[in-house]
């Protein structure tokens, strides 16, 4: 199980408390997340279901490279981070 | 009258209220936060708010308790868009940029108009949205392009208070579309409007044009006025046609207009500096009004600043109320101004809020 932490600074928004998700791509795990916490998509991933301009993930310290289908692969007990990246301001 | 004013700012949504003291600012929500849009609905007294998070995206709110309390409803979303689409815009919403309540008869429905272009329409309260595919998939939609933001606009939507199916909106840089069978099909009317930015043969080209605000008198729904790009524009036949006014003074530059509720020939303007500064005219705040549909106008600065004052105001952010003796106005310096003569005088309101987007008066609740 992949362990999803969402940034501190969404909690504001909308809770998004840390999950342990099964899943084999950044793709996977965030739609499990998102299935026991929907609201949570819709802050992360924009209309086209790619991750929204001024978001970061990180899998195992290692900020993913494909935003738009999130393929990257993601380790069983792998550590996701969704954050805010600093060019949102 | 109008007692109270929603004022949505860069830093959040903030109610004015007339007091004893007069007008003061009597309440803030969603501090902190982007508010680009509100809405009052008068037909049930429920309010909106538009929010613009910059890491999170554009999300809508609801308050059916006068403000009290702010839940999240449903977001417009665009639809997947086609593998292979040269449309040259994203289908993603990046800012809802109007709200506006349907028809005395149409309970629940609401409209929203967004950046990059889509009109989405909602039937029950903005529970759920779906995009008016029929104005998104205008073959001319595709020819619309951004002025000051990267991607088209919807910023004015006007139902039509005889008819609700007949709805006008306007497109910053899209011209003014009409439907008259409620979103079904949509026509361009925009003849008469002049685009200066453009290259001669493309002048007048009506799906380019860029009105920065376009506003409808509710009494005579065919009288129309527009600040335009490059100009004030006015219709008297529903926008079937478009005359231009000249000789408005300080400028005819500016984004914000209203019209009176009852006299089509009253209308303000609030001017600036066209078009590489946008700034006010030698520094000096003052609105601009008209009673004689644009062959005379005024300019009014009782009680606004006239010495070294750079305050714009943005499309959104002048308001009259539903008795047509009230007006308020919102600034990007974050000053906000009151009238209850028409515009004569002014009060203060603020000059320290958050750079204000959005005036809009709303009964008392």
């Amino acid at each position: 199980m992949a362990h999803v932490v969402f940034t501190a600074n969404l909690q504001r928004h909308v809770p998004s408390p840390p999950q342990d998700v099964p899943g084999a791509t950044v793709r996977e795990v965030l739609d499990a997340a998102f299935a026991a916490n929907p609201r949570v998509r819709g802050y992360v991933l924009d209309d086209q279901g790619e991750l929204r301009q001024h978001m970061v993930v990180f899998v195992d310290g290692v900020q993913v490279r494909d935003r738009v289908r999130l393929s990257d692969p993601v380790a069983p007990d792998a550590e996701v981070y969704v954050m805010q990246a600093l060019s949102g301001g | 009258m109008g007692d109270r004013i929603l004022a949505a700012t860069r830093k959040g949504l903030f109610t004015i209220a007339r007091g004893a003291r007069g007008w003061q600012v009597a309440g803030a929500a969603f501090l902190g936060d982007n508010a680009s849009m509100l809405l009052h609905d008068a037909r049930d007294g429920a309010l909106y708010a538009a929010l613009e998070h910059g890491h999170f995206g554009a999300k809508l709110h609801r308050s059916d308790d006068g403000g009290a309390t702010w839940p999240e409803i449903a977001t417009p979303a665009y639809p997947p868009k086609p593998e292979g689409d040269g449309d040259r815009n994203t289908w993603k919403l990046a800012r809802v940029w109007s709200l506006e309540a349907g028809g005395a008869d149409q309970p629940g429905r609401v409209w929203c108009g967004t950046v990059p272009g889509g009109l989405f329409v909602s039937n029950d309260r903005g529970a759920t949205w779906e995009l008016v595919r029929s104005l998104w998939d205008h073959p001319d939609r595709r020819r619309w392009f951004g002025g000051g933001v990267d991607q088209p606009g919807i910023h004015s939507i006007l139902v039509d208070p005889r008819d609700p199916r007949r709805v006008l909106v306007a497109v910053s840089c899209g011209g003014v579309w009409e439907t008259t069978d409620d979103g079904a099909t949509w026509n361009v009317r925009a003849a008469g409007m002049r685009a200066e930015y453009m290259p001669p043969d493309r002048v007048h080209d009506p799906v380019i044009q860029d009105p920065h605000r376009v506003v409808l008198c509710a009494g005579a729904p065919d009288a129309l006025w527009c600040q335009h790009h490059n100009g004030i524009f006015r219709s008297t036949d529903g926008a079937a046609s478009w005359q231009e006014i000249e000789n408005a003074s300080p400028s005819v530059f500016g984004f914000a207009v209203a019209v009176h509720p009852r006299d089509p020939e009253t209308a303000w303007f609030v001017p600036a500096i066209k078009d590489e500064k946008r700034i006010p005219v030698e520094g000096r705040v003052v609105v601009g009004r008209t009673r004689d549909g644009g062959r005379s106008f005024e300019i009014l600065h009782a009680g606004l600043p006239q010495v070294h004052a750079y305050d714009l105001t943005f499309r959104h952010g002048l308001d009259v109320d539903a008795s047509g003796t009230r007006l308020a106005f919102g600034s990007t310096t974050g000053s906000v101004w009151v009238s209850e003569d028409q515009g004569d005088t002014w009060q203060t309101v603020s000059e320290h809020l958050p750079p204000v987007y959005a005036v809009r008066f709303c009964a008392a609740t």
